[in-house]
């Protein structure tokens, strides 16, 4: 045998683990020295590419002086021995422990370089698109169309929907959402308010403050954030619940015994979030009025007489037919949109939080999108 | 050569243990020792307080009473910064898998790297490489956990309970849910991974084919009694064990009606048929 210096030392100092190599003829025999642990000591990358440098034809082993070891001696071995399958060099495992031999017979050769494989090109990627998003709407406007179904089928009593479950959502998208509610719209009933004694204070017109939140409150922004309020409230507990369900398998449950999952679960949340939005709404227009004559008052001493004369005589139906008929598209857009994406969230616990996330952004999106649309209509029609 | 190798004396020792929550009492006065290198398993039939066990013995359930010693530490009497270096050294297999299913495979079997080690991304990516080649998933490290089959979780899931090397492996039914050949797959890949890391394993099972094929010893527990009546391996406990309960779980018979069996007749008290292997 002809011993030679050592190529390389792997971090022998301060890991306490070595390798160092001995070249004889055509062989390379490793030689393990120390304890190899891998929380600690980590793997040597380079390794492989170092050992096999010396361009022999079979690699052996000398365990003599091995240590303790964990993963770390089987992480690099199984590198060597990969490296080696590829440079066409035999490696026999005859002098590694026994554990060990069994510990590499287990992980198949290569593992290391095991990759996925390419995604579809950029077309078909297109085009796979396109297909799921025309799955998409066909099944959002069999929902819609369930919905017009199942409800008409339920107000005669032909529909699986439990009272108690409908009094149940109702009280969650009413009065339990009226806190939040009322002080958001007092708030922003302030600040439209603030906003305007600012402005109109310049001409004189002090008063108007009162057709300013007046016909805010009650045409716009009653409806609109209450509507924001509930997507983010109401629309993502929908979503968060019934991805819970399916995760849990509770969907499929129902589905198996024949249970119809719209009645039960979809119809009780889109009817109790659509009758109770236009409710809450009117709550928000009364609060918004309140807080704009607080600030009113405050600001400009505007009394609470002049105010409501001067508030009434700005309104009419027409503000109101278009605040109600807003809130009630509002409120049926999150509920059916939140459940749409709660149904078909994935099965995991990480999905639930997807679903919520999903369900709000695309709610708050569709209800100001639907929003612009009403007061592009409105103008259209001159009310 | 071994791997690393356990100082002297029993993996797990466990003194007068008494589990339950609040008042109510699962088990109570628990003895036996795990030795190293052994695969041990908890037996009984279910809502015995099998899994409730495995909890006080890898530290997500303080014992009601008595000491649990972890290579002849006292666990419970330690500190809870001792107790996270001692919990260093168990790895667990939930049931379920209990995998994190915002992260990919890999990222699972590398989080506990991250989180518990110094290591450079390049060596845990390649620790976490082999675990994973190790329980045969080599090529689903990309793959999410939803998108798993029921094997396939149990898999990862240990690959995930191998990541910090851990001196004792702790098993809540592994082949639970898993049919018989994958069954029988995951008991080869349990023995050939004690053999290679010289691992201690506790395993939970009522899974009687594993329990026959790859346990050394173990702890039969009642429900009735509320403690173990019987202890060694569970061939032994089949074949010369003549408690009526464990002898109707063993042999997979009706269990008598009236098993009011005194604990420990026939010879299956606690420690009197104690056989390590």
């Amino acid at each position: 045998m002809r011993p030679v210096p050592p190529l390389t030392l792997s971090r022998s100092a301060e890991a306490g683990h070595g390798w160092t190599v001995a070249v004889e003829g055509d062989t390379a025999r490793v030689v393990l020295t120390g304890d190899w642990v891998a929380r600690t000591d980590g793997v040597d990358l380079a390794a492989a590419r170092q050992i096999l440098a010396s361009r022999v034809g079979a690699l052996t082993f000398d365990a003599r002086g091995l240590g303790h070891w964990d993963s770390a001696l089987i992480a690099f071995l199984l590198r060597l021995r990969d490296a080696a399958g590829d440079g066409g060099v035999a490696f026999d495992e005859g002098g590694l422990p026994q554990a060990a031999r069994r510990l590499l017979g287990l992980a198949p050769r290569a593992a290391a370089k095991a990759s996925a494989p390419p995604g579809p090109p950029l077309l078909d990627r297109v085009g796979l698109w396109a297909i799921d998003a025309a799955a998409e709407a066909r099944e959002g406007a069999a929902l819609i169309g369930n919905l017009v179904l199942r409800g008409g089928m339920a107000m005669r009593g032909g529909a699986a929907v439990r009272a108690s479950d409908i009094i149940e959502a109702m009280f969650d998208a009413g009065a339990a959402a009226l806190p939040i509610v009322i002080t958001v719209n007092l708030l922003v009933g302030g600040i439209l308010a603030f906003i305007g004694a600012t402005e109109l204070r310049q001409f004189g017109a002090g008063l108007y403050v009162a057709n300013l939140v007046g016909v805010g409150m009650v045409r716009e922004m009653a409806a609109l954030m209450t509507a924001i309020i509930m997507a983010g409230r109401t629309g993502g507990a929908y979503a968060a619940d019934l991805a819970a369900m399916e995760g849990a398998e509770e969907i499929d449950a129902l589905r198996a015994i024949g249970i119809p999952v719209f009645d039960y679960l979809i119809l009780p949340r889109v009817a109790a979030l659509t009758a109770m939005m236009p409710l809450l709404y009117l709550f928000g227009c009364a609060v918004g009025i309140l807080g704009g004559l607080c600030v009113g008052a405050a600001t400009l001493h505007i009394t609470a007489t002049a105010f409501f004369v001067q508030a009434r005589g700005a309104l009419s139906g027409v503000e109101f037919g278009l605040g109600l008929a807003k809130s009630l598209s509002f409120g049926a857009l999150i509920a059916i949109l939140s459940c749409r994406v709660g149904l078909r969230a994935g099965r995991s616990a990480a999905a639930v939080g997807q679903a919520a996330t999903s369900a709000v952004v695309a709610s708050i999106v569709g209800v100001i999108a639907l929003d612009a649309m009403f007061d592009l209509c409105a103008d259209v029609l001159g009310v | 050569m071994a791997p690393v190798s356990a100082p002297e004396g029993p993996r797990l020792d466990i003194r007068d243990l008494s589990i339950g929550f609040g008042q109510k009492i699962i088990q109570q006065g628990l003895n036996f020792q795990v030795a190293a290198g052994s695969i041990f398993a908890i037996m009984g039939a279910s809502g015995c307080g099998k899994s409730t066990l495995l909890k006080a013995l890898n530290g997500l359930l303080p014992p009601l009473s008595g000491a649990i010693l972890v290579q002849g530490e006292d666990y419970w009497a330690a500190d809870e910064d001792r107790r996270a270096l001692i919990d260093r050294g168990f790895g667990v297999l939930f049931q379920n898998g209990a995998l994190w299913s915002s992260m990919t495979v890999a990222e699972n079997v590398a989080l506990p790297l991250i989180m518990l080690s110094r290591l450079d991304r390049a060596s845990i990516k390649a620790l976490a490489a082999v675990k994973l080649s190790l329980v045969g998933l080599e090529g689903a490290g990309r793959a999410m956990p939803a998108a798993l089959s029921g094997g396939m979780v149990k898999r990862a899931g240990l690959a995930r309970a191998l990541a910090l090397d851990p001196a004792i492996l702790m098993l809540d039914e592994p082949s639970a849910g898993l049919d018989p050949i994958a069954g029988r797959r995951l008991d080869d890949l349990i023995l050939e991974l004690r053999d290679g890391f010289g691992m201690t394993i506790v395993m939970v099972s009522h899974d009687l084919a594993s329990l026959l094929a790859i346990c050394d010893d173990g702890v039969f527990l009642d429900a009735d009694s509320r403690t173990a009546i019987a202890h060694g391996a569970p061939r032994r406990l089949r074949d010369e064990c003549d408690h009526p309960l464990v002898h109707a779980f063993m042999h997979r018979e009706r269990p008598p009606i009236d098993d009011g069996a005194e604990p420990g007749a026939s010879g299956a008290g606690p420690g009197a048929d104690h056989v390590p292997r």
